[in-house]
C-alpha cells in the first residue's frame, strides 16, 4: 500500500517535471510551470522521506532534515539576493551540486553493490559524469565570475583532452569487465580522474562559449541523475535526469547553431585568444571619432526610428534601468524604439531578455535578430551598449577571425552607429572590431550607466 | 554478446521508458524562443536536483554505525537541496520579470 502511494508520487513528480519544462518554453506560462515543477519535486522529496516502509532511526530522520534545512535557507537566500548580473554564474554554481550530489550516491552506494552488472555500470557512470559537471560547472563558475578569466591552454590540449577522456573511460569499463580490478582503490583514483578531466576539459574553453558549456554540463547532470534513478528503479529520477539530459543537449545544439559553430567547435576550437587574433589586429585599425552627449541627444531626439543593442557591459554597468528611462523619453518624442536582441547577448542566451525584463521593458520591442536585421536600412540611430562580438562585421568578412561565419547584427546598415563602451579594449572573446572604424560610427566612451544617464537628462532638457 | 541480450530482455521496459523520456525531452524544447532560453536552462537545472530524491534514499538505509556514510550522505542532501531550491527560487526571480504589464 505504502509503496504504491511512492510510486504514485513519483508519477505525479515525473509529470509536473514534463508540464512544467513545456510550459517554461512560453514566456507567459514559464513562471506557472516552473511553480508546477517545484511542486512535484516537493511532492517526490517529502514522499520518499515519509512514506518509508522500513523502520529509521531518529538520527538518520534528523541529519536529513538539518541538510534539507540548511540547504533551503542557502539556497533561497543566495538565489534571492544575488544580482542578476550574476545569475550565469550562479546557474553553474547550482548545477555543480547537483553532479556533486549525483557522485557522492555513487561513492556510498558502490561497497553496498553485489555482482550485478547493471548497477555497477550505473554507479561509475554516475560518479564519472556527475564528478566531470561538478568540477566543471566550478570552473566555469569561476571564470564568469572573473576569478579566473584567462583560458589556459596545456600545449596540445585537444589530444591531452581527448587522452584523458580515454583513461576515465576506459578505467570505468576496465572495472566493468574485470573483477580484480574492481577496488575501492581504483575507484578513488577513477574519481581522482574525473575531477581532473572536468577541469581540463572547461579550462581551455574561454570566454565567449561560457554559456553553451554551462547548458552541455547541465545536461551532464541529468544524466548523472538518471543513473541513480536507473540504479533505484526510480522513475521520477529516471524522468526528471533524462529529461535534462536530452533536453540540454538540444537546447547546447541550438546556442551553437545561433553562433553558426559546431558544438565540436566549441569544445575543441580555439577561441578567446586563439591564434587567429593577431590577424584581426593588423586587418583593423585606424581612426575612430567620438560624440559629445549633447550632439547625440540631438541626433536621437530627430530620428524616426532608434534600435538599442544590449550587451553584457549594460548589464555590468547594471544600466537597464536607465536605457529603459531613455525608450520611453524617445518614445514620447514620436521615435520609434526597438531593442536588437542576438540570440547570444550577454552571458547566456536569453540573459538580455531578463536583464531588461527586470526594468519592466515591454517585451514585445525585444526584437531577435533575424526579424530585426531587415529592418537596420531604414534606422536612423544603433545605439550600441557593452556589446561587441554580435555585432562585429569581421564575422562576415574576415576569414581567419575566430568568430567568422557567426551571424550578426547587422548594425553598419543604419545611418548612425553610435558605440558606448569604457575603453577600447577588445571584447569578452578577445578580438578586435573593424565596426568602431567604420565611417558611420562614433564613439560614445565611459561607463554605461553614467553616459546613458547624462543623455537621458540631455533628452530631458530637450523636450 | 550473450549478456548483452539477456541485460536488454531483462531491462526491456526500462529502456523503452529511457528512449521515450529522450524523445519528450526534446519534443518539450523545441521551437522555444531565445527570449526563454537563460529561465528554462535555469529551470531545466532545477529538475535535475531530483537527484536528491537518491541522496534521501541512500541516507534512509544506511546504518547508524556507518559515520562515513553518514557524513556522505549528509554532504549529498545537502548540495541536492541546494540545487532544488536554489535552481527554482532562481528561475522563478527570472520569470518574475516576464510579467505582461498591460
Amino acid at each position: 500500500m505504502i509503496e504504491s502511494l511512492l510510486e504514485i508520487c513519483y508519477l505525479i513528480a515525473s509529470v509536473t517535471f514534463v508540464l512544467g519544462l513545456k510550459l517554461m518554453g512560453n514566456p507567459r506560462s514559464a513562471r506557472q510551470g516552473n511553480l508546477i515543477a517545484a511542486a512535484g519535486m516537493g511532492v517526490a522529496i517529502f514522499g520518499t522521506i515519509f512514506l518509508h516502509e522500513k523502520e529509521v532511526p531518529m538520527l538518520i530522520y534528523g541529519l536529513i532534515g538539518l541538510a534539507l534545512l540548511i540547504g533551503t535557507i542557502a539556497g533561497w537566500v543566495t538565489a534571492r539576493k544575488v544580482a542578476m548580473t550574476k545569475m550565469p554564474e550562479l546557474v553553474s554554481l547550482f548545477n555543480g551540486m547537483g553532479g556533486a550530489c549525483a557522485a557522492l550516491i555513487s561513492l556510498i552506494e558502490y561497497p553496498n553493490l553485489k555482482n550485478e552488472t547493471g548497477s555497477l555500470i550505473a554507479v561509475l557512470a554516475g560518479l564519472i559524469i556527475g564528478t566531470v559537471s561538478f568540477s566543471g560547472s566550478i570552473i566555469a563558475f569561476m571564470k564568469l565570475n572573473g576569478s579566473l578569466n584567462k583560458a589556459i591552454r596545456l600545449p596540445q590540449y585537444n589530444i591531452l583532452n581527448t587522452i584523458m577522456m580515454a583513461v576515465v573511460l576506459g578505467l570505468g569499463v576496465v572495472m566493468t569487465i574485470v573483477p580484480e580490478l574492481n577496488n575501492s582503490v581504483n575507484l578513488y583514483i577513477l574519481l581522482g580522474l574525473a575531477v581532473l578531466y572536468g577541469v581540463m576539459f572547461v579550462i581551455p574553453i574561454g570566454g565567449a562559449d561560457m554559456p553553451v558549456v554551462i547548458s552541455l554540463l547541465n545536461s551532464f547532470t541529468g544524466l548523472a541523475a538518471a543513473c541513480g534513478g536507473f540504479l533505484y528503479d526510480n522513475k521520477a529520477m529516471l524522468t526528471g535526469g533524462i529529461l535534462v539530459g536530452s533536453a540540454g543537449t538540444l537546447l547546447t545544439i541550438i546556442m551553437c547553431k545561433a553562433m553558426n559553430r559546431p558544438l565540436s567547435n566549441v569544445i575543441f576550437g580555439a577561441f578567446g585568444g586563439g591564434n587567429s587574433t593577431g590577424a584581426g589586429d593588423s586587418a583593423a585599425g585606424g581612426t575612430v571619432k567620438d560624440i559629445q552627449i549633447s550632439d547625440l541627444a540631438v541626433l536621437m531626439n530627430y530620428s524616426r526610428k532608434v534600435v538599442i543593442v544590449p550587451g553584457y557591459g549594460l548589464a555590468v554597468a547594471q544600466a537597464q534601468h536607465v536605457i529603459h528611462e531613455i525608450e520611453l523619453l524617445l518614445q514620447s518624442r514620436g521615435v520609434e524604439v526597438k531593442y536588437a536582441i542576438h540570440p547570444v547577448a550577454g552571458r547566456m542566451p536569453g540573459h538580455m531578455n531578463v536583464l531588461l525584463a527586470e526594468s519592466s521593458v515591454d517585451y514585445d520591442k525585444l526584437v531577435e535578430m533575424e526579424e530585426i536585421n531587415p529592418e537596420f536600412s531604414s534606422t536612423d540611430v544603433v545605439l550600441i551598449v557593452g556589446a561587441n562580438d554580435v555585432v562585429n562585421p569581421a564575422a562576415k568578412t574576415d576569414p581567419s577571425s575566430p568568430i567568422y561565419g557567426m551571424p550578426i547584427l547587422e548594425v553598419e546598415q543604419a545611418s548612425h552607429v553610435i558605440v558606448n563602451k569604457r575603453s577600447m579594449n577588445a571584447g569578452y572573446a578577445g578580438i578586435d572590431n573593424p565596426l568602431f572604424y567604420n565611417s558611420k560610427t562614433s564613439m560614445l566612451f565611459g561607463d554605461a550607466k553614467s553616459a546613458l544617464t547624462s543623455l537621458a537628462n540631455e533628452l530631458k532638457n530637450l523636450g | 554478446m550473450e549478456t548483452l541480450s539477456l541485460f536488454i530482455a531483462e531491462h526491456i521496459n526500462l529502456i523503452y521508458f529511457i528512449v521515450l523520456s529522450i524523445f519528450v525531452g526534446v519534443e518539450v524544447i523545441g521551437n522555444v524562443p531565445t527570449v526563454i532560453h537563460t529561465p528554462l536552462m535555469s529551470g531545466a537545472n532545477a529538475i535535475h536536483g531530483v537527484v536528491i530524491v537518491g541522496a534521501i534514499y541512500v541516507m534512509l538505509h544506511l546504518k547508524t554505525d556507518d559515520y562515513a556514510g553518514l557524513i556522505t550522505g549528509f554532504l549529498a542532501v545537502l548540495l541536492g537541496t541546494l540545487n532544488v531550491v536554489g535552481g527554482f527560487v532562481v528561475t522563478d526571480r527570472m520569470l518574475e520579470m516576464f510579467k505582461k504589464k498591460k
